[in-house]
């Protein structure tokens, strides 16, 4: 089992104890992990703001950096999603057939249903809320959208169980967007900035000490009206904690 | 950067108590409808049915609507057919005229609101009545519908108060809702009984009986159509079902989705004229058959107009009704609004974070976020793309198609972390507007790669 490591642009420039923490947990678990060089961006900045095209190329790129491998993981549901649903249309454009998009997981969506680890060393002895980002959730599934009458699941929640010492909670709206949206937080600044707000005063009313989920880019978000606002939470990617003690 | 909507919705938003109010409340309709859908085991299975009925009858209304045709006329109907608003009003016009009416008594109706048709009625000296309570409200104050299930959901009672002191002379200062409500339902009657002719719009017209089916919680189409010895009934014609138990899909999903109710108070089914009167069904296009014609927005015509994609929406319920330019807000809103006139309308396509909720919630699946998305692509090609998302998407992809300077750019970019505050928390940055930036990391995750940092 081969796997590419997909580290997206801004994780890559901001957030690259992120990346350490996927890579070291894929390694815990015995597996093989590559990261192939000079990734830049997966193009969903640029599509969802009504630049599709202009994602062409680094969808191109991203099949080329990736052709070797057996699986893509990264830790960015978002950009996931996106290479998933969206460059497969993009590239069929450009007269190529997507491969990524069926070898491309989201990290906890690929420890969950491909590794299913059944323990792991972390240990976290904190309280969270669980952040469900509308990508992971209604794209990539990776819980029970609350619009939709079906059993509750939550993949990010079974992997949190193999953590020692943590408690996990969710906020009262369990899914309402964060108002992040890409190019949305600078196209309507004050609407997502209002969500924003709503979104961390939810998470902070069950008590948590962490904000947590499976993409950074909500969490950047988040964290931007934490520090603004100056508030008693803090943020940390899921992977971190899983990651915790490696 | 802005769009006429994020204008508005910032301004909605800085009435902050309004605003959360706004969003509280039609979350808790939202809540309510999550709790309805959840007391159906099957409601999945429904959404699914309802979609499929929708696909179906919309790419079968040559025939449902030729037979819808058939069995209304055997039921005494007359029918007519309006190619867009303006005949629509016309054949309005000259059956009042034909009855020598003046008074019109009319219930709910988003599609007499698409085709503009009061104030063309006032125009030709009709008196139009709303006897919708909330619409009536809306009408005395010369507002237009903020929401299109809950029209008058951004007033507060102290406004309709103060407008019925004034408008119907309440007592001065009682806002009281039970009083001013009694007081709106002995207004009404005097319409009522006055009334020359009742209209109806038609949440459901069924093919195998001819017949069109109104639903509303106040019984005001009933009381309507009670007196008035003239009904004219108008529909859009998605509106068209095969038969009753298509019908019956629909009005279970219904007011579970708009209003968590398990149904309307009232769901009346109109075939026959009036006792000696007369019964005018009229179908309508006005661009409905373009967007049949259309693969990626076709299915819009699935939407029974519940509403809930604008209770779930996150941006609608902080923005509110008025911050979109068309006619109809929220995620539905937006595409019809493209699909009227995408020049005209384009400034709603900003108006979602493209979470999906709306496309998860709609009771007959419309597709509502990912056709937005797809709204977004068309954008720069009718001249209508933001000049500062185009440059700095372009800018990225410039970036970003050339990893040896986007690693460098990686290098420099820490220095944004230590610049003084006025450089870079200004006008220029909307990021900076209520967020704090994160800072860039000392050496990017693809540094410490090649470093072997990483380990």
């Amino acid at each position: 089992m081969k796997i590419g490591l997909f580290i997206p642009c801004y994780v890559n420039a901001v957030y690259p104890e992120v990346g350490i923490a996927a890579f070291k947990l894929l390694k815990s678990l015995g597996l093989e992990v590559d990261y192939p060089l000079n990734q830049t961006c997966c193009g969903q900045p640029m599509a969802n703001a009504g630049f599709e095209a202009e994602a062409t190329r680094l969808a191109l790129r991203m099949e080329d950096l990736f052709a070797a491998y057996e699986y893509v993981v990264g830790p960015s549901a978002s950009c996931v999603a996106f290479v998933k649903e969206n460059h497969p249309h993009i590239l069929e454009e450009a007269g190529h057939v997507c491969q990524n998009s069926e070898k491309i997981y989201d990290i906890c969506e690929f420890l969950h249903d491909v590794v299913k680890p059944t323990h792991l060393q972390a240990e976290f002895p904190h309280k969270v809320s669980l952040h469900n980002s509308c990508h992971g959730v209604r794209e990539l599934h990776l819980s029970s959208p609350s619009e939709r009458n079906i059993p509750y699941y939550s993949k990010l929640r079974d992997l949190l169980q193999l953590v020692k010492g943590i408690e996990v909670f969710e906020p009262k709206r369990i899914d309402e967007c964060c108002g992040f949206g890409g190019m949305f937080s600078i196209e309507e600044p004050e609407v997502s900035v209002c969500m924003g707000k709503d979104k961390v005063r939810d998470h902070m009313s069950t008590g948590a000490e962490y904000i947590t989920g499976a993409d950074s880019s909500c969490l950047m978000h988040m964290q931007g009206v934490i520090n603004r606002e100056q508030l008693p939470i803090k943020t940390i990617h899921i992977v971190q904690i899983l990651a915790a003690g490696l | 950067m802005t769009t006429k909507h994020a204008i508005a919705g910032t301004r909605f938003i800085a009435n902050e108590t309004q605003e959360k109010w706004h969003d509280e409340t039609l979350w808790m309709v939202r809540a309510k409808r999550d709790k309805q859908s959840r007391s159906l085991p099957e409601w999945e299975r429904l959404r699914d049915l309802a979609s499929a009925i929708k696909m179906y009858s919309n790419s079968h209304l040559d025939t449902l609507l030729e037979e819808f045709e058939r069995n209304a006329v055997a039921n005494g109907a007359i029918v007519h057919w309006a190619k867009d608003a303006e005949e629509h009003n016309r054949i309005v016009y000259d059956i009042l005229k034909q009855h020598g009416a003046k008074n019109l008594i009319k219930s709910k109706s988003m599609l007499t609101e698409e085709c503009e048709m009061s104030p063309y009625l006032f125009s030709k000296g009709i008196d139009v009545v709303e006897s919708d309570l909330g619409e009536r409200i809306l009408q005395l104050m010369k507002l237009k519908p903020s929401h299109i299930v809950l029209p008058a959901i951004h007033v507060k009672r102290q406004a309709i108060g103060q407008m019925m002191e004034e408008k119907l002379g309440t007592e001065p200062g009682n806002y009281d809702p039970t009083y001013l409500t009694h007081a709106m339902r002995r207004h009404l009657r005097d319409k009522f009984l006055h009334a020359d002719v009742a209209m109806t719009g038609a949440n459901f017209a069924v093919a195998s009986t001819g017949e069109i089916v109104v639903c509303t919680n106040e019984g005001n189409a009933d009381m309507g159509t009670s007196f008035p010895k003239v009904h004219i009934a108008t529909f859009g014609m998605e509106k068209i079902v095969p038969n009753r138990e298509a019908l019956g899909v629909f009005t279970r999903l219904l007011a579970r989705s708009g209003t968590g109710q398990p149904v309307t108070s009232y769901t009346s089914h109109y075939r026959r004229p009036p006792e000696g009167g007369e019964f005018h069904i009229i179908i309508v296009d006005n661009g409905r058959s373009d967007i049949l014609a259309d693969a990626d927005h076709v299915k819009t015509l699935n939407c029974i107009r519940c509403g809930e994609c604008m209770n779930t929406c996150p941006v609608y319920r902080r923005t509110g009704g008025y911050s979109y330019t068309y006619f109809i807000p929220g995620p539905i809103g937006i595409n019809l609004g493209m699909l009227r006139n995408p020049k005209q309308f384009a400034d709603n396509v900003s108006a979602c974070s493209l979470c999906l909720s709306c496309s998860n919630v709609c009771p007959a699946k419309v597709d509502l976020g990912e056709q937005i998305y797809k709204w977004r692509q068309k954008l720069d090609r009718i001249g209508r793309a933001n000049p500062e998302k185009k440059l700095m998407s372009a800018g990225m992809k410039f970036l970003m198609e050339r990893p040896a300077l986007f690693n460098t750019a990686l290098k420099f970019a820490p220095v944004v972390n230590h610049l003084p505050r006025f450089m870079v928390y200004n006008a220029a940055n909307a990021w900076g507007k209520g967020r704090e930036l994160p800072a860039f990391a000392k050496e990017s995750f693809n540094d410490l790669w090649k470093k072997n940092k990483v380990k």
